[in-house]
């Protein structure tokens, strides 16, 4: 065990640190009063920017556009990242698991044609795996894919698919085959979402935002060219897509973790209870510390995941422990976030007495769908029973 | 960067495995714990020529001069075991004490003989408080002579010296020193036994300031904590083997999922600790800026987590968990015990909070990033 960078490894966070101090943009706090829209735009700009400057993709091939390093350098990455309190990257499916994806099944060809746009946020990806019937049972899904000549025609419904409204491409799952077991009829697709017969519908979620989508396809046509591995053997592939969700998705959190636990501490120190500061209140303490400790053994517990990752090349069932942890620990924290703002926490956005315009309330709120995207918790906690510990197969 | 064991290390901790397996089986810790001290010497002479009683002792006092890595591997193997006696006050809480403290002169005198296998020891530092913090200690020497009683302390009746944390330094008291008084106290960990100490003008000598402590407890706080990841590790594997042969409506139980959701939950708290225990491990090898938050950090994790741990593996094994029959129960009374050693949960998120609300972060994002930083360069 050595947590020591090896000269490689200092040598790039060196240089990602001077790129940073001078690049990465300071203002992105305070445009919480903007669009949805316009603080993806920004998003874009600032990954555009990352891009150019050699510094998107760090574990991925060269010729695709990435930096060929190590995945252990993909964890400085992250860790440099959220030390210059640098904003979150736009195209986070992309990045995260359809890159990946297309990394590890995808032909050169498609390689060549997606991987770079992926990094630079010139095409940014959604995610087409759920249907009202299918959820956590994504065996189930019935959107259809008949093949004729040289095309699928894909005809059918996906669900809560985040970043629909953003999204150039989608990767998408259907059925090929409905005559064979569930698992073995299904084909993965990359969908050009600007193509006819893809209707994005808003989905209002229960945040008030319309951060995820209905997707309709009606007689869409995607060339046989953007099948995804074999045809009927889209449910591997599919599982791949979700290892990494689970497994390797969360460490770009610890950006956003750190910044929210550092803008919590200013607050506890600068609002006044009972005549004191909360950060001087025992219990409040006691959380706050709590929350920092969460923090920090969910990015030990990712650097553990990384190096085993890259000892064996893909992320494992194990990975459903990032899963489980960074959700909760984030539902965790926007409750002590609400005890420590006690009547403003609920205050949303555009009230002038609300807290950073609101960022709490939406926060908290927004933090109860984290145990349900990716896979529920309970789900997760079924892939550790059944595949990590042995258990029987509960269904 | 690599959070993986060598493999050197692996090879350590498989050896360790194995020699706990064969020569501290459950039946022998049960032996033990009946016993008054659960103390074997036998055991102990076999765990001396391992080298494991001078595992993290400098090669010049005749240890193996390992690291604090390979120290916690070590302790969460002897964890697994719920390895009886005193090999944790000895090599982990008095070894690190004299080691960070004493002079040389001293070493020769007490470390040798720890790593030798000649001479077991504790510290006793508790006092009627029940607090770890050493500013709330009463207890100090005049002329050298200490007088009033410590508590909590492992291990007390068999150690051949005792090194003791006084307001005024720290002292190591010989087992046959004159008004020293060891009176067992009745602790739910049965195969670690604590004692009251009581001393009445008891000659001690000074081995220094207590400068040096906060930087010893760390290395034992650290120990610890890698021997609940190893009783962790133990409960976790009886409840899922047990899930998995126990019939209940026909079917193993492991097939519920509310059975198998205690089990996940068991999983993530048993490798969340390992991860962090590690990690503290390590910042403390290396002397991170981040070292005492990651020690704290981790004793806080698992102290909570060793006892729902044990919880769940209990609930999990229904009326057959609450039988004395049972080992988990072995494991969740030294949970406990732990729990408390060395300050809980409680304690140190206080700890944390000093560091990380009081301190850098609070207002002055750059200095904790600069610790951070540091952390990382290192
Ligand atoms: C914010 C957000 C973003 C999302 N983004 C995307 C996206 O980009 N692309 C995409 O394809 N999907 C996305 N989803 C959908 C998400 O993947 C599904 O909601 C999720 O997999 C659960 O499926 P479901 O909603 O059908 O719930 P169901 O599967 O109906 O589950 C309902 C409840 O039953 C439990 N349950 C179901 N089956 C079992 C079982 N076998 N054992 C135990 N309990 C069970 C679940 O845990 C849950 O508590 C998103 C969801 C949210 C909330």
């Amino acid at each position: 065990m050595d947590l020591n960078l090896s000269p490689e490894e200092i040598k790039f966070r060196d240089e990602l640190r001077t790129w940073l101090a001078a690049n990465a943009p300071k203002d992105w706090d305070e445009r919480r009063e903007e669009s949805m829209e316009s603080r993806f735009e920004y998003l874009k700009r600032w990954q555009r920017k990352l891009y150019e400057g050699g510094w998107a993709g760090i574990s991925w091939p060269k010729e695709y556009g990435g930096r060929g390093a190590s995945l252990m350098e993909q964890v400085v990455f992250w860790q440099e990242m959220a030390l210059a309190s640098a904003p979150p990257l736009a195209n986070v499916l992309g990045l995260g698991i359809i890159g990946p994806t297309i990394i590890a099944f995808g032909t050169e060809a498609q390689k060549k044609r997606y991987l770079a746009k992926i990094l630079s946020a010139e095409e940014i990806w959604c995610q087409g795996f759920s249907e009202p019937d299918a959820g956590s049972d994504l065996a189930n899904v019935r959107c259809e894919a008949k093949l004729e000549g040289d095309h699928y025609i894909v005809n059918g419904q996906k669900v809560w698919n985040s970043y629909g409204w953003a999204a150039d491409w989608c990767e998408l799952v259907v059925r090929t085959d409905p005559d064979v077991p569930k698992h073995k009829g299904m084909t993965v697709l990359l969908v050009d979402m600007k193509s006819p017969g893809v209707e994005v519908r808003p989905l209002r979620q229960m945040t008030g935002e319309t951060e995820f989508n209905e997707l309709f396809f009606h007689d869409l046509r995607v060339p046989v060219a953007n099948v995804v591995g074999k045809v009927n053997e889209g449910w591997g592939v599919a599982m791949g897509t979700l290892m990494h969700e689970r497994g390797t998705f969360g460490a770009g959190l610890q950006i956003t973790y750190r910044r929210n636990m550092e803008r919590l501490i200013d607050l506890a120190r600068s609002t006044q209870r009972n005549g004191r500061p909360i950060a001087e209140d025992p219990v409040m303490r006691q959380k706050l510390a709590q929350c920092y400790a969460e923090i920090e053994i969910m990015r030990c517990n990712q650097m553990r995941a990384f190096s085993r990752i890259s000892a064996t090349g893909v992320p494992g069932p194990e990975g459903s422990i990032q899963k489980i942890f960074w959700s909760e620990l984030n539902q965790r924290f926007q409750q002590i976030a609400q005890e420590l703002l006690g009547p403003y926490g609920q205050l949303e956005a555009g009230d002038p007495h609300a807290v950073d315009n609101g960022m709490w309330a939406y926060g908290y709120l927004r933090t109860r769908g984290n145990t349900i995207e990716a896979g529920t918790s309970e789900i997760q906690r079924n892939i550790i029973g059944h595949f990590v510990l042995g258990l029987p197969k509960s269904y | 960067m690599q959070f993986g064991l060598s493999e050197s290390q692996q090879i350590l901790k498989d050896t360790a495995r194995k020699f706990f397996a064969g020569e501290s089986p459950v039946a022998a810790v049960r032996k033990a714990m009946e016993t008054e001290t659960a103390y074997d010497a036998a055991l102990w002479a076999k765990l001396a020529e391992q080298g494991f009683t001078g595992i993290i002792t400098p090669e010049e006092f005749g240890g193996m001069g390992l690291g604090k890595v390979e120290l916690i591997l070590l302790m969460e193997e002897a964890g697994y075991a719920l390895l009886p006696g005193p090999f944790f006050s000895t090599v982990a809480l008095a070894g690190a004490v004299i080691d960070a403290c004493a002079s040389a002169e001293q070493k020769k005198k007490y470390l040798a003989r720890i790593a030798g296998g000649q001479a077991r020891s504790t510290v006793a530092l508790v006092e009627a408080a029940g607090s770890w913090d050493p500013g709330s200690l009463k207890i100090s020497t005049a002329d050298n002579k200490l007088t009033g009683t410590k508590l909590f302390v492992t291990d007390a009746a068999v150690a051949d010296f005792i090194i003791v944390v006084a307001r005024d330094g720290i002292f190591a008291v010989d087992a046959k020193a004159a008004g020293l008084h060891i009176e067992p106290m009745k602790g739910m960990d049965l195969a670690r036994k604590i004692y009251s100490v009581e001393f009445k003008n008891t000659p001690a000598e000074k081995l220094a300031n207590t400068s040096g402590l906060a930087s010893a407890l760390d290395v034992a706080t650290a120990a610890l904590c890698a021997e609940m990841v190893g009783g962790m590790q133990r409960a976790l594997e009886l409840t899922v083997a047990y899930a998995k042969t126990r019939k209940q409506f026909g079917k193993p139980i492991g097939i519920f999922q509310a059975v198998q959701h205690l089990c996940a939950d068991m999983y993530l708290e048993t490798e969340s600790s390992r991860s962090a225990t590690y990690y503290a491990a390590w910042a403390l090898e290396e002397n991170t800026a981040d070292a005492t938050a990651a020690i704290s950090v981790a004793k806080m994790y698992s102290s909570d987590a060793s006892r729902t741990v044990g919880n769940r593996g209990i609930q999990v094994h229904g009326g057959m968990g609450f039988t004395w029959e049972n080992d988990l129960h072995l494991y969740y009374r030294r949970a406990k015990a732990s729990e408390t050693m060395l300050g809980d949960a409680t304690f140190h998120r206080e700890r944390i909070a000093r560091l990380v609300v009081d301190g850098a972060a609070a207002g002055d994002k750059k200095s904790q990033n600069a610790e951070r930083a540091a952390a990382l360069v290192k």
